[in-house]
């Protein structure tokens, strides 16, 4: 996730990691462009949350939980209901993770998260009006990491799709001023599934879905969303201030666009119905 | 109502009651009342009217010679500031690494990021532990990997008089340096055989709290190092004995 | 805005409890250890409604040095509840009920741990509240105490805890939710098993000093009860990594001389004593 270099890594594991990768290897047997077992659990919060869900890629563990709160939208968008993603880096999943405010490593995984939703438009938000320009449906997303070794945008972008997916909440209406429940459950207006693929760069090979210890030796990373119509969303490059080639770039993005598939339908089969 | 009160090989937990009258509490233990009971989970052992615990998991506690793989992670004067694992960070002056006279700026010798092999001079809980790598096979380690594994595993992964991990370095012919501190320096001559080396030691750190481990991994060995070789027939044996920690050619001890 | 309302009673006429207990009758527990790979303990814990994970990192060095002691470790708890794990959407930073928690789970651990074992280190307590239905300072203990054992980290026995409320006038052991919220009375507490000495205790509400010894009591059968659970939860955890066989006696010992113990011990200088 974030830039690790702080944490020192030995020589040897340095030299060993891209030594591996120059013999087409990588530490944990997988190809250049495979992931490890994706595993997403949803309504695992059912009593309290309005959706929720656990995705594991390997053993990079995030939960995410949606809670849907009437109330008012922003003033320059009276006709739209309200989206926020949160996530925290919480010190539960690694040693490396420290207690206090979200750093900029939990704000960039956030925000890249909320990107791939919003840019999508996943969420249809015209739709989630109760009152228009009065109330509101707000629904918040928010993640915690759970376990660390690596990717952790992925994981949380799954999460999060996931939780959504899972989501259903009580109607309201407003009646003489006061909001009043009718009696029955909505679903989250979705229009679109939005996936997210990381990439770690590291010397010259580009590497999919990096563990922790690839993730410590990188030049830098590249995460692309990919929307249902094989749309480019949202991209980022970070965690490292390496450079990367174009001809590189190209590779990742015809990646994103084959792997997001799998990941996609992955996430509709682990929704109940 | 003296006696004891746990089986052989039984694992025990915090507060377990075992054993009362003319016991001692030994690593592990404590006692109260006249009662020795496990302070931690493990394996309870008794050796005369003594009473340990061995635990199955736990942080790397430095002791006096302990052999050390560690990591620079600092240079402050004269003194490497290492990495070896558990909350006790090691320190390394460089009259105990160096010949003298020496460069003032020691990070010519040894920097940032550097593995080394080091022997554990002193450590009392207040201080230290103070490392020294003046000694046979102390050197800084260029090559190979490094593998972590739980340090309360070792002794089973090197074995009675090394008898385990002698017989995963005849199967495998790969050189090997075990550090008491959950570390171990692997060097092998292909990809596929350092995979099953890996496996093997994680395998022994998975059971090491079972009995027949040897006979377990040996077989395990056999079979996939039958499968890599595309033969019938069993593992070469290597007829030297190699000694556990490697001696080679020293070029950079000072 | 929550849909939750104020149940018509706490304790039926046939005096059950709203999901059908009875007073003195624990909610299911799950307990389960080494649940995350990266933590030198966890575990998680399964209380009714209520779903907890605790990691334990540690010992450790100590960031902020200050905080050093120069003779023991030092404990910190964090306990943090997910902004999901209650009705009412809860702000994601840390709030004043949150740090107090935090503060009393540590003060309940602590008198079961030798911390004098690791001078100059920190163990770190992490619990993530994921859903919550009452009893979450309790729960935590209850998990935390087996992640700090999976941890390694020695101690002179678990920590079982639970809590003890009045409903309609009557003692309820292991408090939901909704008893919590709308019954009399609240008193956490956490106990050392062997010596039954009492490391957390609170209470709110109301109670004559009768009522209060009485509740001290159910307390302490809960958490016996309890205490067994975590015992069998940590015995079930290594039994699990032991490959068939394994506990056969062994009359034959195979090619290799395998003495386990022996092996195991190694690495002990002979007669150390603690």
């Amino acid at each position: 996730m974030g830039d690790f270099s702080a944490e020192v890594i030995s020589h040897i594991d340095r030299a060993y990691i891209r030594g591996l990768l120059d013999k087409g290897q990588r530490t944990d047997g997988r190809a250049f462009d495979e992931y490890r077992e994706i595993e997403i659990q949803t309504g695992v919060v059912p009593a309290k949350a309005e959706g929720s869900a656990i995705a594991r890629i390997g053993d990079t563990r995030v939960i995410a939980g949606v809670k849907v709160v009437p109330g008012e939208p922003y003033s320059d968008t009276p006709d739209e209901g309200v989206v926020m993603i949160t996530a925290e880096m919480a010190p539960i999943a690694s040693p490396l993770f420290e207690t206090g405010p979200p750093q900029e490593d939990a704000i960039e995984l956030a925000r890249v998260v909320d990107r791939g939703v919003r840019e999508s438009e996943m969420i249809d938000i015209k739709k989630l009006i109760i009152s228009e320009g009065k109330k509101v449906y707000m629904v918040f997303c928010d993640l915690y990491t759970l376990e660390y070794d690596g990717n952790l945008i992925d994981a949380s972008a799954i999460a999060a799709a996931a939780s959504l997916l899972d989501t259903k909440f009580p109607e309201v209406k407003v009646e003489d001023g006061e909001l009043i429940p009718t009696k029955n459950m909505l679903r989250i207006p979705l229009q679109n599934l939005p996936v997210e693929c990381t990439f770690s760069k590291i010397g010259k090979h580009l590497v999919l879905d990096p563990v922790l210890k690839e993730e410590m030796v990188q030049d830098c990373r590249l995460t692309i969303a990919v929307d249902e119509q094989d749309n480019f969303t949202a991209m980022q490059k970070g965690g490292g201030a390496g450079p990367m080639s174009l001809a590189m770039m190209e590779q990742a993005m015809d990646l994103a666009l084959e792997k997001s598939k799998m990941i996609r339908e992955a996430v509709r089969k682990s929704v109940k119905v | 109502m003296a006696g004891i009160f746990f089986q052989k090989r039984e694992v025990v937990v915090p507060g377990q009651l075992l054993a009362e009258g003319r016991y001692r509490s030994s690593a592990g233990t404590y006692d109260a009342d006249g009662k020795v009971f496990s302070a931690l989970v493990g394996l309870a052992e008794l050796r005369g009217n003594t009473v340990k615990v061995v635990p199955l998991e736990g942080v790397y506690i430095p002791r006096e010679g302990d052999l050390v793989i560690g990591t620079v992670v600092m240079v402050a004067g004269n003194n490497w500031r290492i990495d070896i694992g558990g909350p006790y960070q090691g320190s390394l002056h460089a009259n105990n690494a160096l010949r003298r006279p020496y460069d003032e700026d020691i990070s010519k010798y040894y920097d940032i990021g550097d593995v080394l092999v080091c022997e554990v001079l002193a450590f009392d809980r207040t201080s230290g532990p103070f490392l020294s790598m003046r000694g046979r096979g102390l050197r800084r380690l260029t090559d190979g990997m490094v593998l972590d594994v739980s340090p309360a595993k070792i002794p089973r992964i090197i074995g009675r008089r090394g008898s385990m991990i002698n017989m995963i370095k005849d199967h495998l012919r790969i050189q090997t340096i075990v550090g008491q501190n959950g570390r171990i320096w692997i060097r092998s001559p292909d990809v596929e055989t350092e995979r099953l080396a890996i496996r093997a030691f994680k395998m022994i750190e998975d059971q090491a709290h079972t009995s027949k481990l040897t006979d377990r991994v040996n077989s395990m060995l056999r079979e996939e190092s039958t499968k890599l070789k595309g033969t019938g027939g069993g593992p070469k044996y290597v007829a030297e004995a190699k000694d556990n920690d490697d001696m080679e050619d020293n070029n950079d001890e000072y | 805005m929550s849909t939750e309302k104020r149940p018509d009673y706490l304790i039926s006429p046939e005096g059950l409890r709203i999901d059908g207990r009875r007073p003195d009758e624990l909610r299911p527990i799950e307990l389960e250890v080494g649940i995350l790979k990266k933590a030198d303990g966890s575990a998680s814990i399964r209380q009714g409604k209520t779903y907890i994970m605790a990691a334990v990192y540690g010992p450790r060095e100590l960031h902020p040095k200050h905080l050093t002691l120069n003779d023991r470790a030092y404990l910190r708890a964090v306990y943090r509840m997910a902004t999901f794990s209650v009705p009412d959407r809860k702000k994601p930073a840390p709030s004043r009920r949150e740090r107090e928690i935090s503060m009393v789970i540590a003060n309940a651990l602590e008198p079961a741990l030798f911390l004098e074992e690791f001078p100059r280190t920190v163990v770190d307590v992490f619990i993530q509240v994921i859903q919550a239905d009452g009893g979450t300072r309790c729960a935590a203990i209850n998990a935390a105490s087996l992640a700090l054992a999976d941890a390694g980290i020695p101690m002179s026995c678990l920590v079982p805890a639970v809590a003890v409320g009045k409903a309609d006038g009557k003692l309820i052991l292991d408090l939901g939710d909704a008893e919590d919220k709308y019954g009399q009375g609240d008193v956490p507490m956490a106990i050392l098993p062997n010596t039954e000495e009492i490391t957390l205790l609170q209470q709110d509400g109301k109670f004559t000093k009768e009522e209060l010894l009485e509740a001290i009591g159910m307390g302490m059968t809960g958490c016996r009860y309890i205490h067994e659970l975590q015992k069998e939860a940590l015995k079930k955890a290594y039994a699990k990594r032991a490959p068939e066989g394994a506990g056969e006696e062994e009359e034959d010992l195979g090619e290799y001389d395998d003495d386990m113990e022996a092996d195991l011990g190694e690495s002990d200088l002979p007669e150390e004593d603690e």
